[in-house]
């Protein structure tokens, strides 16, 4: 409670009025500049509040007058990039793949377009940039289930690997013990006998049996010396990139119930444009044919 | 109660805080004069058309001589042509700077505030076109001191216009060392310039103005660091501009035998009423004064009309003042330990900037493995890792670059964006002034122990020019063979 307000004799001031045990402080004014400084500041800050988003009600919240909107520049700015690519984007849906590849002004559009496109939509199974994880190829590799060529690339993401596409591509590997075909010891065999192309099989493990098992039931898809089949997206065997794991365990497990990757058809969610870049995109990861 | 006014007798209410005492300086003549008039043109002449001076570098590089072009990202000086890499080169020129500045500091007192510093050279300016407009100091005084009359009125305002235009002048003169100058001179009338030209060209029109035209020598005495610590870098030898009271006091004037008694100083104000930061040379070096020596012209023209030996106000060093003082006199040591280090540090610091300048480098390179994935596994069990090159090429060619790399048995490379197929060597080109980011591929058969990592050598190789770059990065494998 301000009781006795005085004014101090050396500096002309006038004190608080507040006593403390027998102190008493001066009430020395702000400095203008300051006052003012701040002044200004809460005009600012009024005139923000008016101008932008700012008061939030129950139901809705005040526009600003300038109507501004995060989302609304956003979207501008993501309208804008797409306008300033719709040209070359339009070109590269209208020329071959092939074509697209040996062009450096396209190609630099569709890298980046296939580079973002890849990571939004295939990264989070095929991993980032492609890396691959146990049930989803890596791409950048030269393993290919069905063809690493431009256009087999093109194609495989058009129309999906076991999808809904009637294109897409389809291939079914025998349930080799679930349905009876093959006992577990003739599945130990011929684990025994692909594992061996890799190592994995103990040195000095008689094979013949798991040969002629393998020649009967596997060399049709996978091929004679297990090179893989492309038209049956049958994966090379006798190689050191394993789709589903490279143990005597992982191929047993493959045989006796397989799986099988499903992959959707993009063009359902893609235009052709982007589809094709994209394929580019994977094709330079560095395994493309 | 008694003790508080006995305070208030010894502290009086003051104010913290004094107002500026206006300056009104006094034209001057005489060879000070001349010389710092000689100097002020020079650097205006030097400051408005150096942004003209062109320089062929061939086409798509501008052709201006002295363009620092901070949107792109280059700096082009005459034939040198400076990347953000090189920016340390600028650091090395600031250092040296301020060293020649210590030198000529000890050497000779604050010549640099008096006669070149950008400060003194617009208000100079400043104040000669305030003087062609509003007159001489005593008639400015009485004009400010009077009513405003349509005289008054009229004569303000020319001030000012022309202040301004001056500054607009400055200010648009100033942008052009960082866009080149014809083009924003088409731009900026025709409404086409960057908003950042107009910005920039309003921020320093308003700064020359109030600088020059109302701050003056405030900046000198209260903003600039460079006076505050002056008296780190002077010493009694430096020669500075001084009044030699030795023969100056005792001052005033008289006739006949009164006149006995008097020194060569004849109080008269001449020397205060020329000074630009209105102090008195008479109270000795101090803070305020920016060693400019308008003093000494005046007190001559005095000297003069009394018949005495003119430069009473002269430049001496305090040494030699004081032996002066005693009837003795002093030689002049401009070669001292300070200076001589100055001029070590100097001649060292310049040899550097040059030998930097001459051998820095015309290529940069990195190679910056991939973050996913760290390695790919092949086929055949071979292991391939995925790069990404940038290469800058900071000569004014083309130029063609052969990548070689060790470290590993048998590795192979291949630039899969360029060209399919793995060979020993890439090729890449890069054209005149540009950075080129390229994709590499490395692959080999890697029989490494589990958990090691090797490091390959890159080598890069210009074919143009022989130049080579090293470059050393790791290659991933499995942990383990599976």
């Amino acid at each position: 409670m301000p009781s006795k307000i005085e004014q101090d004799a050396i500096s002309g001031t006038d004190t608080t009025g507040h006593e403390w045990d027998g102190l008493k402080e001066l009430n020395t004014p702000l400095p203008k500049w300051w006052l003012y400084t701040m002044y200004a500041c809460i005009a600012w800050a009024i005139g923000m509040c008016v101008l932008y988003p700012s008061i939030p009600g129950l139901h809705s919240y005040w526009h600003g007058l300038l109507g501004y909107s995060t989302r609304v520049s956003a979207m501008a700015g993501w309208h804008e990039m797409q306008s300033m690519h719709a040209g070359a984007m339009a070109q590269i849906g209208k020329t071959p793949i092939e074509a697209v590849a040996k062009d450096p002004k396209l190609m630099e559009t569709a890298l980046q377009s296939g580079r973002i496109t890849f990571a939004n939509n295939c990264a989070p199974c095929h991993g980032t940039n492609g890396t691959g994880r146990a049930g989803y190829p890596a791409l950048g590799d030269d393993v290919w289930l069905w063809g690493g060529k431009l256009a087999d690339i093109e194609t495989t993401i058009t129309h999906g690997v076991r999808s809904a596409d009637p294109d897409a591509r389809q291939s079914m590997m025998p349930s080799f013990g679930t349905d009876n075909v093959l006992k577990p010891e003739q599945i130990n065999q011929v684990a025994d006998y692909v594992g061996a192309w890799w190592g994995v099989t103990q040195a000095g493990t008689d094979t013949t049996a798991g040969a002629k098992i393998f020649a009967d039931n596997c060399a049709a898809c996978h091929g004679a010396k297990g090179e893989g089949g492309r038209d049956f997206g049958a994966p090379p065997l006798n190689a050191h990139v394993h789709l589903y794991g490279g143990t005597q365990a992982d191929i047993v497990a493959q045989v006796t119930h397989p799986r099988h990757g499903v992959m959707p058809n993009w063009n359902a969610r893609l235009d052709p444009a982007t589809i094709r870049s994209v394929a580019l995109f994977v094709h330079s990861l560095g395994g493309g044919e | 109660m008694n003790a508080i006014h006995d305070l208030k007798q010894v502290a009086p209410a003051t104010s913290l805080y004094a107002n500026r005492q206006k300056v009104y300086t006094k034209d001057v003549y005489g060879p000070v004069r001349s010389i710092k008039s000689a100097i002020m043109v020079a650097c205006l002449a030097i400051y408005y058309t150096l942004p003209w001076l062109r320089w062929q570098r061939g086409p798509g590089v501008p052709d201006q001589a002295i363009l620092l072009d901070l949107w792109h990202e280059r700096f082009y000086v005459f034939n040198i042509v400076l990347w953000p890499q090189d920016i340390y080169l600028l650091t090395g020129l600031l250092v040296l700077a301020a060293v020649s500045l210590f030198l000529v500091t000890s050497l000779f007192g604050r010549v640099w505030c008096g006669y070149a510093c950008p400060q003194t050279v617009w208000t100079d300016l400043f104040m000669t076109v305030e003087r062609l407009i509003e007159g001489d100091r005593n008639t400015r005084m009485k004009r400010d001191a009077g009513p405003w009359t349509r005289d008054k009125i009229l004569r303000k305002f020319a001030t000012h216009w022309v202040w301004f235009w001056v500054a607009f002048w400055t200010g648009g003169a100033w942008i052009m060392y960082f866009v080149n100058a014809p083009v924003v001179v088409v731009e900026f009338w025709t409404g086409r310039a960057s908003s950042e030209v107009y910005a920039m060209t309003l921020l320093f029109t308003l700064t020359t103005y109030l600088l020059a035209g109302w701050a003056r020598e405030q900046v000198c005495t209260f903003m600039c660091p460079w006076p505050r610590f002056q008296s780190a870098m002077l010493d009694d030898q430096s020669l500075v501009v001084t009044y030699q009271a030795w023969r100056g006091e005792k001052r005033g004037h008289g006739k006949g035998e009164a006149a006995e008694q008097f020194g060569d100083c004849v109080d008269c104000f001449a020397c205060v009423h020329v000074c630009p930061t209105g102090i008195d040379i008479r109270d000795g070096i101090q803070l305020e004064c920016i060693n400019c020596g308008l003093c000494a012209d005046a007190c001559n023209h005095v000297m003069e009309k009394r018949d005495r030996a003119p430069w009473l106000i002269t430049w001496d060093t305090l040494t030699r003042q004081k032996a002066k003082a005693a009837g003795r006199t002093e030689k002049l040591h401009l070669l001292r330990p300070r200076t001589l280090i100055y001029c070590a540090v100097l001649t060292a610091g310049i040899a550097l900037l040059v030998y930097g300048v001459l051998t820095r480098a015309t290529t940069n390179l990195s190679i910056i493995h991939d973050r996913a994935p760290l390695f790919i596994a092949l086929q055949k069990g071979d292991i391939r890792n995925g790069y990404t090159i940038k290469l800058a090429n900071k000569l004014q060619l083309p130029a063609q670059y052969d990548l070689t790399v060790s470290g590993l048995p048998a590795l192979q490379l291949a630039l899969p964006e360029q060209a399919p197929g793995f060979g020993n060597q890439a090729h890449l080109n890069v054209p005149a002034g540009e950075v080129g980011t390229f994709r590499l591929l490395v692959q080999g058969h890697i029989a490494s122990p589990a958990g090691s990592r090797p490091l390959l050598h890159f080598t890069l190789h210009n074919a143009t020019t022989g130049e080579a770059r090293d470059y050393t990065a790791p290659f991933f494998t499995r942990a383990e063979q599976d």
